[in-house]
């Protein structure tokens, strides 16, 4: 079984985002970017397959500019055979993602598309879903534990209220939560062995898939922010001002 | 055109989020001249079909009982409401692990680019989401004719019974496309309230060192009738279950009371609680970031504050 994996290029989740002064964005010239940790967590599920013999070949995949690469090569060394790199310099919504991965999957055939349930910048939470529905498969979100047996996985989900199993029919499309493995660090041998492992250039004209935006950003602000209040010395005087001063207890 | 809601519910009543939804969808109707139904889905599901109909702001409600829809698979639920779609202007889900698993699905079979999220209606078109975990808000116009939207329970009232009942509508099932199968579930049972809609949330972080010494919560929590919560350090390092995780990832909350205990504050856990009405930090490092957001803050060792929060609480009981 073929394992194709979608990995996003985002700011480093250890950076602080900075709003633009004119309200267009986030800054992200000259900032860190990273994979996104749901991605690692999702390339390491697809390298741990392989190494079970569960899959035969795990092919990652990442739509941006030319820096997606360095994203790509992340992936490489953790032990992805190769990858396919669609070139784009366009702002790319989930649902043209989708599109974008549907139409590779035809090219591709996976058996299993394995993507992180959501990326850290935009928060949409929505690839993955949109990309079972586009190809009509099954799709086990959120997953803690999955288990492939034949053409069923079985998906423990983490749902609002504990965990849920779930039987899906492959192939199918599962998308990542935090605690369903712990990524490796990439060894130094296994980084230079990355760099031969071929990153195949595609473009969405190639694909046949438009990725006009469909939402139109008006503009984007910082919160509000809360102000530090009082330091208090004792758990007495804490409740005092619960009572009196906030009125909540 | 009238906008629908895709009611998530549990035992026999509409879950706190979903009736949040149902505000949601009343504002944006507010701006749109559009009414509101709610489509409830499910086995033996009468009950919470007439309990929605009789919310204020509610003009129709749509019943389909078939146990294919009972454990809610996003799958059969697409299938369901794709052929209801041309008439309505918006379809809202709540922002719960039952709403982002479900609403992408559709958005993508009507080719519609979902809106995550949203905390705010600006009018028919136009909302304001959270983005980077909360630290920036993105106000977004859609250009789609039907919207698809999720919606953040926490910034909208829940809607009251009360109003003119509503007509319900008996809706056929699809064919099930046998894609998802439910084997069970864990779910963690307990006599505190539900996270998300308690009015006093108490959560510990890695700083309490055990899942043992929760119990010191706990004690807190049923003299303040709170739920428990826990920050990801504390969920990962294995002292609770993972529905007890509050922040970017995990559960969003807003309660009139936060009481943060042992808990850093980084910034994933900071966008899960930041909106509540008060906050209380309790942490023995004094830079930690956590009283930056915090009305309250004690700095000191949590195994002995929190035995004299107690004794402090129940003095005040008594």
């Amino acid at each position: 079984m073929k394992v194709l994996v979608a990995v996003k290029r985002v700011i480093d989740a250890n950076i602080k985002v900075r709003v633009r002064q004119d309200g267009s964005g986030v800054e992200t010239a000259n900032v860190k970017m990273a994979m996104n940790p749901f991605c690692e967590i999702a390339v390491e599920e697809a390298v741990r397959m392989a190494e079970a013999g569960l899959a035969d070949e795990v092919v990652l995949v990442s739509a941006g500019p030319q820096q997606t690469q360095e994203t790509l090569r992340t992936g490489l060394a953790m032990g992805a055979d190769r990858a396919i790199h669609i070139v784009t310099h366009e702002t790319l919504e989930p649902l043209a993602v989708a599109k974008l991965l549907a139409a590779v999957a035809a090219r591709e055939n996976p058996g299993m598309i394995v993507l992180g349930k959501q990326a850290i910048d935009d928060d949409c939470n929505q690839t993955g879903q949109m990309l079972a529905a586009l190809l009509g498969w099954s799709q086990g979100t959120f997953a803690s534990k999955v288990v492939i047996d034949g053409d069923t996985a079985t998906v423990t989900r983490e749902v609002d209220g504990g965990l849920e199993t779930i039987a899906i029919k492959m192939p199918a499309v599962v998308t990542t939560d935090l605690r369903l493995n712990e990524p490796r660090y990439a060894t130094l041998p296994n980084i230079m062995k990355s760099k031969k492992k071929p990153i195949d250039p595609l473009t969405a004209d190639e694909l046949g898939v438009n990725i006009t935006p469909r939402l139109e950003v008006l503009k984007v602000e910082e919160p509000a922010t809360r102000a530090a209040g009082l330091k208090l010395e004792t758990a007495e005087e804490l409740v005092e001002k619960l009572v009196n001063e906030a009125g909540v207890l | 055109m009238a906008i629908l809601v895709i009611a998530e519910h549990a035992g026999g009543t509409l879950s706190p989020a979903s009736l949040s939804t149902i505000t949601c969808a009343r504002e944006i109707g507010d701006t749109s001249g559009g009414d509101v139904a709610v489509l409830v889905a499910g086995s033996n599901c009468r009950g919470t079909a007439d309990e929605a109909a009789g919310l204020v702001g509610v003009a129709k409600v749509l019943i389909c009982e078939d146990p294919i829809y009972e454990n809610a698979s996003a799958e059969a639920l697409a299938a369901l409401i794709q052929p209801l779609v041309d008439v309505h202007s918006h379809i809202l889900y709540p922002a719960t692990t039952f709403g982002k698993n479900a609403a992408p699905r559709l958005a993508a079979l009507i080719d519609s680019q979902q809106i995550s999220d949203i905390q705010e209606v600006i009018d028919a078109d136009t909302f304001v989401r959270p983005i980077y975990a909360g630290n920036a808000l993105a106000t977004v116009r859609s250009k789609d004719t039907i919207k698809i939207i999720t919606v953040r329970a926490t910034t909208f009232e829940k809607a009251a019974p009360g109003g003119t009942p509503a007509t319900v509508e008996d809706l056929a099932p699809t064919d099930d496309n046998e894609l998802s199968k439910f084997i069970g579930a864990e779910l963690s049972a307990s006599e505190r309230p539900e996270l998300t809609s308690a009015r006093v949330v108490i959560s510990g972080g890695r700083g309490m060192q055990s899942g043992d010494n929760f119990t010191l919560l706990e004690e807190i929590a049923d003299r303040l009738g709170a739920a428990v919560g826990a920050s990801r350090a504390a969920v990962d390092a294995g002292f609770v279950p993972n529905d007890f995780q509050v922040g970017q990832t995990g559960k969003i909350v807003a309660p009139e009371l936060y009481i943060a205990v042992g808990i850093s504050g980084a910034i994933q856990h900071l966008a899960g609680m930041k909106d509540s009405k008060v906050i209380v930090a309790i942490n023995k490092d004094e830079d930690a970031p956590i009283f930056q957001v915090a009305d309250y803050g004690i700095v000191g060792d949590l195994f002995e504050i929190l035995p004299q929060l107690s004794a402090a609480l129940a003095a005040k009981q008594s």
